[in-house]
């Protein structure tokens, strides 16, 4: 009943019916730049990781570098959904679907990086069956794991009411099998007021242990650097760092997806300025956090300087010159700035910043992870200039266009099979909602 | 003066191996493993040495028909029976003259891009002096390397030996990030030189290697048993490395030995980085009184050798 009462359904049926020929270009524009990223990673199978720039003394690099991007995004999601909906934040109900959607599925794309990086794939069920609970990448095998199972009953329970509207909504032209699909995915959800209250509470319980989970995961990730000796890993500061650091990138990616489906599906009703300046607020108040714990790491380093932590920021303002100003100077002020001072803040002010502050997050990374392995503790002496500076090679940028490509298709594939913008609330938060509003 | 010394040593360099290699066992003496020692198809020289079996046996076998043995997997794990090796670099000897590297390179059929045993061109500070430094594995009592694999393919020994598995390892490469000291190789790709070993593969021997997997210097265990020292022991022409054994005190370099703990004493030797806390098996005796200047360790070097240490804080002060 509550369901037909207000309909936005018809004006998103067209999204779900529809693909216009820019959608099927668009398919297979990112079909192609996943068929090149295919043949890289052929090429890596059959010639062996040579063809990597990767060497001994930078043995991880722009792999790394995308797992935890990646992993840093859909953590964001997670922590950002399960916050919204807790806290039962007024305004979330257009976005929190894409912060979702974000989660699961930079979820299922980050850890392919890791895979990437290592030498036999042959044997990784060795993980499984030889694991060593000492070691932090069995901790961390351990932790994505649950979150994947965390993300994807959360979503899946926040998808619930929309696939019972789709499932009663006669008027959808859409094929057979899709119906039956929703049918089955519903789960006789029929909104009585006893479903209600269980949905609603089985809800709260998983974006909690969203919230948890990714905290851990993440904090996991970091301690895989830090537990090693390895000069500008060795922090104690790393694991809220690198948290701060996710959920910041993860509110800018989740602004850029805002902008991006609002323009393409025509939500400019649904999605506000409001909704902008919200979450970019959000990302004001990530952006002064991350500022702080980058300050707090490298200051330290800095002013009791050892020998190792002396040459790594000599590296750092060298080599490493533009990538860590951006990274950690106008990635930090730039939100700052644009969010922070009212006139600034419009929507297309906000999508820039967070595009920038994409970037940056991803050579954040960048320069945490490979000027560390270039200045070890025995000074590297070679002769050959690709074992003592690292440059990725068309092998490893192809895997990650290849990966941002999955990225944008699996998010086009969801917004085709639910609408993005999520139909229906429970009652009992609407009251609530009416309230605060 | 060097070969006097090395008259005098002799003796006590055959007693070492003789009572090393009887000390070490200790087990009874049953019907042994003299197939995985002996090559019948080679020439006798007359000359018998004693073998250590992998069940701590001792047998007499004929140095030509020696043949290094290649233990399984699961018995590499256990390390030799009442055994803890310890290695002493004397820096005040090394010019650089690269045998060690050559001579492991070929024990273990590793290609030029895999050296488990490189020489740097170290100085500590600017005003300090400068000295050539080989690098094998330190084998650390405490190592970050084995802490962090996931899988279990690196392993400490009863011996002390850290090893690999390369039947085991996934090649995630923690443990290279994981070790302070820069010590281990990846194989980036095949390489020929795996396939110049027939042998079984045996974590004691780190050959035949693998692609993708992680391998490192490791101690020789596979020449230990037969009491030989390592590679790059014997073959150092200054006799820079020694190598044995802590539990009985001695070092050797196949020429000289030494009393491990008075060595130690008397050098003031010391292992690198310890402030890390790694607890290196590896002892360095400082480059003090040295036998050659640091630029003979340039003499006779390939282009690409020297190239390496172009760079060094040392080389770029005496550019012309």
């Amino acid at each position: 009943m509550e369901l037909q009462q207000k309909n936005p359904l018809r004006d998103f049926a067209p999204q779900l019916e529809r693909t216009s020929i820019q959608g099927y270009v668009w398919i297979v524009f990112l079909l192609a730049v996943i068929g090149l990223g295919f043949y890289a990673f052929l090429q890596q199978v059959f010639l062996g990781h040579e063809v990597t720039g990767m060497r001994d003394n930078v043995v991880w690099g722009v792999y790394i570098v995308n797992f935890i991007f990646f992993m840093g995004v859909s953590y964001a999601g997670a922590l950002i959904s399960g916050t919204l909906h807790l806290f039962k934040t007024a305004w979330r109900k257009p976005i929190i679907r894409m912060a979702e959607f974000i989660t699961i599925i930079a979820l299922l794309i980050g850890p392919c990086f890791i895979l990437l990086c290592i030498g036999r794939l042959d044997k990784l069920h060795y993980l499984v069956l030889f694991g060593r609970i000492q070691s932090p990448i069995t901790w961390d095998v351990i932790a994505i794991t649950t979150d994947i199972f965390g993300c994807f009953i959360f979503l899946y329970l926040s998808l619930l009411r929309d696939l019972a509207t789709l499932r009663d909504y006669e008027l959808l032209q859409l094929p057979n099998w899709r119906k039956k699909l929703y049918k089955v995915l519903a789960l006789g959800y029929t909104g009585t007021p006893e479903q209600q209250q269980r949905l609603n509470r089985a809800t709260d319980i998983m974006a909690a242990m969203v919230i948890s989970i990714a905290i851990i995961v993440y904090s996991v990730l970091a301690w895989i650097f830090s537990v090693t000796l390895q000069p500008g890993w060795h922090s104690t500061i790393f694991g809220p760092y690198f948290v701060i650091a996710a959920v910041y990138s993860g509110s800018a990616v989740l602004i850029v997806c805002m902008w991006v489906f609002r323009k393409v599906y025509h939500l400019e009703e649904y999605i506000t300025k409001k909704h902008f300046v919200a979450v970019g607020l959000i990302m004001l108040v990530l952006a002064a956090f991350f500022g702080y714990f980058t300050f707090s790491d490298y200051l330290t380093k800095w002013y009791g300087s050892e020998k190792n932590d002396e040459l790594l920021i000599q590296l750092l303002f060298k080599e490493f010159y533009w990538p860590f100003i951006i990274s950690n100077y106008i990635g930090v002020l730039l939100p700052l700035l644009v969010v922070g001072i009212a006139k600034f803040r419009t929507i297309s002010n906000i999508t820039i910043t967070s595009v920038v502050v994409i970037i940056a997050l991803w050579l954040n990374r960048y320069i945490i992870v490979v000027p560390t392995l270039e200045s070890p503790y025995l000074p590297i002496q070679d002769a050959r200039p690709e074992w003592l500076n690292y440059s990725a090679t068309w092998v490893e940028w192809s895997l990650t266009a290849a990966g941002v490509a999955i990225f944008c298709l699996l998010f086009t594939i969801a917004s085709k099979f639910i609408t993005i913008v999520p139909l229906s609330g429970s009652q009992g938060e609407e009251k609530k909602e009416d309230v605060l509003v | 003066m060097e070969e006097e010394l090395n008259k005098d040593q002799k003796n006590s360099r055959r007693q070492f191996l003789k009572k090393g290699l009887i000390a070490g066992a200790g087990v009874a003496i049953g019907s042994g493993l003299l197939a995985a020692y002996v090559d019948t198809n080679a020439a006798e020289t007359g000359e018998k040495v004693k073998v250590l079996t992998t069940d701590g046996e001792i047998m007499e076998v004929d140095r030509g028909l020696l043949k290094l043995p290649r233990v399984s997997r699961e018995e590499s794990h256990k390390g030799i029976p009442g055994r803890k090796f310890v290695m002493v670099i004397d820096l005040g000897k090394c010019k650089n003259a690269r045998k060690c590297v050559e001579a492991c390179q070929k024990g273990h059929h590793l290609p030029q891009s895999q050296e488990f045993m490189k020489v740097y061109l170290l100085q500590d500070s600017e005003k300090t002096a400068p000295y050539w430094f080989p690098k094998p594995c330190f084998h650390c009592d405490n190592p970050l390397c084995v802490s962090v694999c996931p899988v279990g393919a690196t392993y400490k020994r009863s011996d002390g030996i850290v090893l690999i598995d390369n039947e085991r390892c996934i090649g995630c490469k923690f443990c290279m990030t994981g070790c302070p000291y820069s010590t281990r190789v990846f194989a980036w790709k095949h390489y020929p030189e795996f396939d110049e070993d027939k042998e079984p593969y045996s974590p004691e021997a780190s050959s035949p290697g693998k692609e993708g997997t992680v391998s490192k210097c490791d101690f020789c265990p596979d020449l230990i048993r037969v009491g030989k020292i390592p590679y790059c022991a014997s073959a150092c022409p200054m006799g820079v490395i020694y190598f044995g054994d802590v539990d009985e005190d001695t070092v050797t370099n196949g020429t000289e030995t030494y009393q491990f703990s008075k060595l130690i004493h008397d050098r003031a030797g010391y292992r690198y980085l310890e402030t890390l806390g790694t607890r290196p098996c590896v002892y360095y005796l400082p480059p003090v009184d040295r036998q050659f200047e640091v630029d003979r360790g340039f003499g006779d070097l390939e282009e690409s050798v020297k190239d390496r240490y172009k760079d060094t804080p040392y080389s770029k002060k005496n550019k012309p």
